[in-house]
């Protein structure tokens, strides 16, 4: 007998005698929206303006810094600034309607790293420039994906990590975002979906926390109105 | 001295009349409860959300086989490659087969304690493969040839000035007292070893059966880099992982980050659902999964204690219990320390040999409180203590029981025992008995009343 037959005939074996339900304080209400028990979690809003409230309280705790614009033209301004500001000579970016017309305005070295994709050369830049799915109001999450966000390194990669999106790409709460996904990619799912909550850390050391373990050290979403 | 019980006493002894080591502990800890404290209360109900995350991993367990085939199916689906393996040793060997196959060299690792539990680094490196941790505690701990001093914070019994020693002698570095300056040198050691490795070795926290994707949660984003830079990603994990539904994420990932480190949500949490897809610009050319049993289906078998295989590694319970704060992470001698080690454990490598851990307990309770699926870690405690008396009693444990049952069925024999017992208390303080001097040395013993209870009973109902 295979090692799978041996392993799923011990679970069979196993489980003939049932397990009691756990103590709960309360039984479960039924849901039409999974997953059961989302309403006892963080609030996300229940309108836009309600969760873009949060979404601002949540990133200014986790350090991801929030740059609102109200259009394209001003997301350009935006991003240069920050730019000069921080220094930056080498800009890796994703090819996308949103991030490309940034990206190129840039005055510094720039490469559209999911063209012609070296992890060599991303290893050398200062800082990524990305596009998202979803933000998640309720946690301070940015959903980026592997077939949306210009594959798996790019966002984590170089020391800093620029995402331009939308306001409507704002979704209340985690359970929203997964409803997302399912809805738009089905059986056919991107490789990688990754939730990132603020610039990488640790607090391995003391318990102390630091900024910038091995992902970017600066995280900035640039959110344009609309 | 391989008895596990001798050594665990030995080096609990040692380590708790370390003050100064506790103290330091406790410190670290502080932060974690306030941080804990202040993302719970932003839950709409914690308890409630308990209820649904217990739920969560209730229905998957209980149906395991079926979850699994389900899981498994769809991961092969997404083009990943499933092993299954019975032990340790298969595990090692399923893993050795794929890096020699890949004529691998270096290989770079992320935080997984399933592989702390195989032993997987020892037997890649007697292989000449290069490992290397890349989560920084298990880096420090791969450094300091030690194990992990707590299964989520690995390094947290290590002072800034042993880091930075240590980084000096294997690394070269300057010393430094700044945590931050320690981990920006971790950081660019690390950086090249992720581009030229050959293979990534993580984890896995959740097995999704609905479409087959592996979930990753992690702080630093090494595990992003682990499974995004090498050709190959190997994932191992425990068969109890499974959820059933990608929706129960919304649940369960929000609560590991606030039960395990008082976050609202970790870092980075990664779906993996395949290799490098078409139209994807980089990730693996191959992902395997290897799903590990090594005694996990034998604890399935024990109904009364099944819901240990519901625990999602927070380390919650460690960070409240009163023991793991006295005698530390590293006494325990187990993958998995504090009151969940000591309730799994006995099933994972022997009851009669593990049995000691259930007994290092005050049964407190705060480590069930803590749980946020709700396991009943106190209690399994003592189901593990019944177990190991019903299956494999000791001389005393036999005398006692005799002696008791002996003596409670004869109410004239058991008054008489009593008042022997009041009337020679005040003398067993000063003979050196064992245990009981012992126990006496911090405590003061009770003067007895003069009459039993029954005697007193008796004569205020006037009967």
């Amino acid at each position: 007998m295979s090692s799978r037959e041996n392993i799923l005939g011990r679970i069979r074996e196993a489980l003939q005698v049932k397990a009691p339900q756990p103590h709960l304080q309360a039984p479960l209400t039924p849901t039409n929206h999974p997953p059961q028990g989302k309403e006892w979690l963080p609030d996300g809003g229940e309108s836009l303006t309600e969760s873009l409230a949060i979404l601002e309280g949540q990133l200014a705790k986790l350090k991801t810094v929030l740059v609102r614009v109200p259009n394209e033209t001003l997301a350009v301004e935006a991003v240069k600034l920050l730019s000069q500001e921080k220094g930056w000579k080498q800009v890796a970016y994703q090819g996308h309607p949103l991030v490309t017309p940034i990206a190129q305005s840039l005055a510094c070295q720039t490469w559209q790293a999911d063209a012609d994709f070296n992890k060599q050369k991303l290893e050398q830049c200062d800082v990524s420039l990305t596009s998202c799915e979803t933000i998640v109001a309720q946690l301070g999450s940015i959903l980026v994906s592997s077939q949306t966000s210009g594959g798996r390194a790019l966002s984590v990669l170089p020391p800093a990590h620029v995402v331009i999106a939308r306001t409507s790409q704002v979704v209340p709460d985690l359970a929203d975002a997964i409803g997302q996904i399912k809805e738009r990619y089905g059986q056919k799912l991107p490789s990688m979906l990754s939730f990132i909550t603020g610039p990488s850390r640790t607090g391995d050391i003391e318990r102390i926390l630091v900024l910038g373990a091995h992902g970017p050290k600066e995280l900035f979403l640039v959110l344009i109105d609309g | 001295m391989s008895d596990p019980k001798a050594i665990f006493l030995k080096d609990a002894s040692v380590s708790t009349a370390d003050g100064d080591q506790r103290a330091f502990i406790r410190k670290a800890l502080g932060g974690y409860y306030v941080n804990r404290d202040l993302q719970k209360a932003r839950f709409r109900s914690w308890e409630k959300a308990r209820d649904a995350a217990s739920m969560a991993k209730w229905s998957a367990v209980n149906d395991l086989g079926n979850q699994l085939e389900k899981f498994v199916g769809n991961f092969e689906k997404n083009g990943g490659v499933v092993h299954w393996a019975q032990d340790a040793a298969e595990a090692r060997e399923i893993i050795l087969k794929i890096a020699a196959d890949a004529k691998a060299k270096a290989i770079i690792k992320s935080k997984c304690m399933t592989s702390e539990e195989i032993h997987l680094n020892d037997a890649l490196a007697k292989a000449g493969y290069g490992v290397v941790e890349s989560d920084l505690g298990e880096f420090i701990q791969q450094l300091r040839g030690e194990a992990p001093y707590h299964f989520v914070f690995p390094c947290m019994h290590v002072k800034r000035e042993a880091i930075s020693e240590l980084f000096t002698k294997h690394l070269g570095t300057a010393p430094t007292n700044s945590p931050e300056e320690l981990t920006m040198i971790a950081r660019r050691h690390l950086r090249q070893l992720y581009v030229d490795a050959d293979i990534g070795i993580s984890g896995a926290n959740f097995l999704v059966a609905e479409t087959g994707q592996i979930s990753i949660t992690e702080n630093e984003g090494n595990a992003r880099l682990t499974t995004a830079l090498p050709k190959i990603h190997i994932a191992l994990a425990g068969i109890e992982k499974v959820v059933k539904n990608l929706d129960d994420l919304a649940i369960l990932l929000p609560m590991l980050a606030t039960a395990g480190a008082g976050q609202p949500m970790t870092c980075y949490n990664t779906l993996y659902s395949g290799p490098r897809q078409k139209g994807e610009c980089d990730g693996p050319e191959q992902f395997h999964l290897v799903l590990l049993d090594n005694g996990r289906t034998r604890l399935l078998a024990d109904p009364e204690q099944r819901d240990a295989l519901h625990c999602i590694r927070c380390g919650a319970c460690l960070n409240v219990c009163p023991i793991f704060k006295n005698i530390g992470g590293l006494a325990y001698g187990t993958t998995y320390q504090g009151p969940i080690g000591s309730v799994i454990t006995p099933h994972l490598r022997g009851l009669k040999q593990w049995n000691h851990l259930s007994g290092a307990s005050s049964l407190c309770g705060a480590c069930t409180d803590a749980c946020p699926v709700r396991i009943d870690l106190h209690h399994h405690l003592l189901h593990n203590r019944r177990n190991a008396v019903k299956t494999n009693p000791t001389l005393f444990d036999r005398v006692f029981h005799f002696g008791f049952n002996f003596v409670i069925q004869r109410p004239k024999l058991f008054a008489f025992g009593g008042k022997v017992f009041r009337t020679t208390l005040p003398l067993l303080k000063k003979l050196p008995l064992p245990y009981l001097s012992a126990w006496l040395k911090t405590r003061d013993l009770p003067t007895p009343p003069s009459q039993s209870f029954r005697a007193q009973w008796k004569d205020q109902n006037h009967e």
